[in-house]
């Protein structure tokens, strides 16, 4: 079971290793938003601070979220995963084996932006840095889940793609970052209730605002596990051995 | 070994509300080679999946190594080479293989021997998707023949190789089936047929035959299998 879930992981990173423009994109695009983002508040430094460090936790959710939709499609529709399944390999170390390999990329992609973040850009937070990384780092790994489990909806790339704006989209706007979730009629602060980027906008806040570990920071850092764990397992049950 | 090697009991499938198997019975002794052979579309991928546990089965049951197709214990007894290339394209040859034999629990001297099975011993560091489609097919065999399963399952093997290579394969087969390994080859290419044991004939998802090939060419009176097949068929119409 171990061996098949380190093996998976290291034969995605291999195939990631193949293919350098998409690791680089992968790796800096984020970062150069970011970059984009303080100069363009480059008058408005408070505004700066506040949207930054939330933005640093919805680029590699989405980044994480779109690779990895796309990666398990390719492996679905080749027949690759379907082979998989005739050998003795269980569907969650498949599925734990592509969460390694895309956590760790996002590991890279987060610890690139987080020091660019705030060692050159100068992003203000009360809390600290690491937490926020670690933070982001959650909520990249839900963004491997989350793509893992709607690859099993799409039947082309192009399907895929779509369930971007389709499943991100949506949270992005209820998040609280473009609207205080405070302001929106009922309906839709419940609907941002259960949305999981919801809670990872308001850990990144209660971290730009609190130095200490906030009892809402705790009870957000829980919420964004049990999504992370529910929606690995609800994607290892996405996965068929057999067809109709 | 002893026991039957594949036992199908009135076994029919349904793929997307199309009926695609009706009613098909056969067994096949261990250590056999079997021709699964009929024209495209007649159900000889559809059967093969349901032997691997692939397929939802509508009606009949299908038993592989006295259990039922799919279970767990059959899948590392149990090689499976799909009729398109399941390998990855942007790995080596080496990389591909070794990564199934990593989920398998083999060591490397069997990825080298497998490798050395199929003739790419010069293309293990060349990428897939750099290599040629009977070099590809190639690759997957070789992940199927990883560990030396009882039964190994194989979808048009030889389609666009070269007839030195198909020689040199159908070659290894032999030697697989002699030493105990029992194999249900599928193709189009009738004159394939001749170097199996016993043969499945199929045509529009029903069983037509099922007999070793010197039977079935007696039975016919004909020469070779294209004429029986042929023969076959016009009795089949016949006698509805």
């Amino acid at each position: 079971m171990f061996r098949a879930t380190y093996m998976t992981a290291w034969r995605v990173l291999l195939q990631l290793f193949h293919d350098p423009r998409t690791l680089g994109l992968l790796w800096l695009v984020p970062t150069l938003l970011l970059v984009l983002l303080r100069y363009m508040y480059d008058n408005q430094r408070p505004l700066f601070d506040v949207i930054g460090p939330q933005l640093l936790v919805i680029f590699p959710f989405v980044t994480m979220f779109l690779v990895t939709s796309v990666t398990t499609l390719r492996e679905r529709t080749r027949g690759t995963l379907e082979r998989l399944l005739t050998t003795p390999m269980t569907k969650l170390s498949f599925i734990v084996g592509y969460a390694l390999a895309f956590g760790l990329m996002a590991t890279i992609q987060i610890g690139l932006i987080s020091l660019v973040a705030f060692a050159w850009l100068g992003l203000n937070m009360a809390g600290p840095a690491w937490l926020v990384a670690c933070t982001a780092l959650v909520v990249a790994v839900l963004g491997v889940g989350l793509g893992l489990f709607v690859s099993a909806f799409a039947r082309t790339e192009f399907q895929a793609v779509q369930f971007m704006p389709a499943f991100i989209f949506p949270q992005f706007l209820l998040c609280g970052l473009l609207v205080a979730r405070d302001n929106m009629a009922d309906w839709l602060r419940w609907l941002s209730d259960i949305f999981p980027l919801t809670y990872a906008v308001e850990a990144v806040k209660e971290l730009s605002a609190h130095s200490t570990i906030t009892d809402t920071l705790q009870k957000d850092l829980l919420i964004l596990g049990c999504w992370l764990v529910g929606a690995l397992v609800v994607a290892s049950l996405t996965l068929r051995r057999r067809s109709e | 070994m002893d026991g039957l090697a594949v036992e199908a009991r009135h076994l029919s499938i349904v793929r997307d509300k199309l009926r695609t198997l009706y009613n098909v019975s056969f067994q096949v002794q261990p250590g056999t080679i079997v021709g699964l052979i009929g024209p495209s579309g007649s159900g000889k991928t559809t059967l093969m999946r349901t032997i691997v546990g692939l397929q939802t089965i509508a009606d009949g049951s299908v038993d592989v190594l006295g259990l039922p197709a799919g279970s767990s214990a059959l899948r590392d007894r149990v090689g499976y080479m799909a009729q398109t290339p399941s390998v990855y394209e942007d790995l080596s040859v080496r990389q591909n293989i070794a990564y199934f034999a990593g989920i398998l629990g083999y060591p490397r001297s069997e990825v080298d021997r497998v490798i050395h099975e199929v003739d790419l011993a010069k293309q293990t560091t060349q990428r897939v998707e750099a290599l040629s489609g009977g070099q590809r097919a190639r690759v997957s065999l070789a992940i199927a023949l990883l560990g030396r399963p009882a039964l190994l399952v194989l979808d048009e093997p030889t389609v666009g190789l070269d007839p030195v290579l198909r020689q040199s394969l159908w070659g290894l087969f032999r030697q697989l089936g002699d030493s105990g390994v029992t194999l249900i080859v599928s193709s189009h290419v009738m004159d394939e047929a001749a170097r199996c044991d016993t043969l499945l004939l199929t045509r529009g998802g029903r069983l037509i035959a099922n007999d070793s090939v010197s039977n079935i060419l007696a039975q016919t009176g004909t020469g070779d299998v294209e004429s029986a097949f042929l023969q076959l068929v016009e009795k089949g119409k016949r006698h509805v």
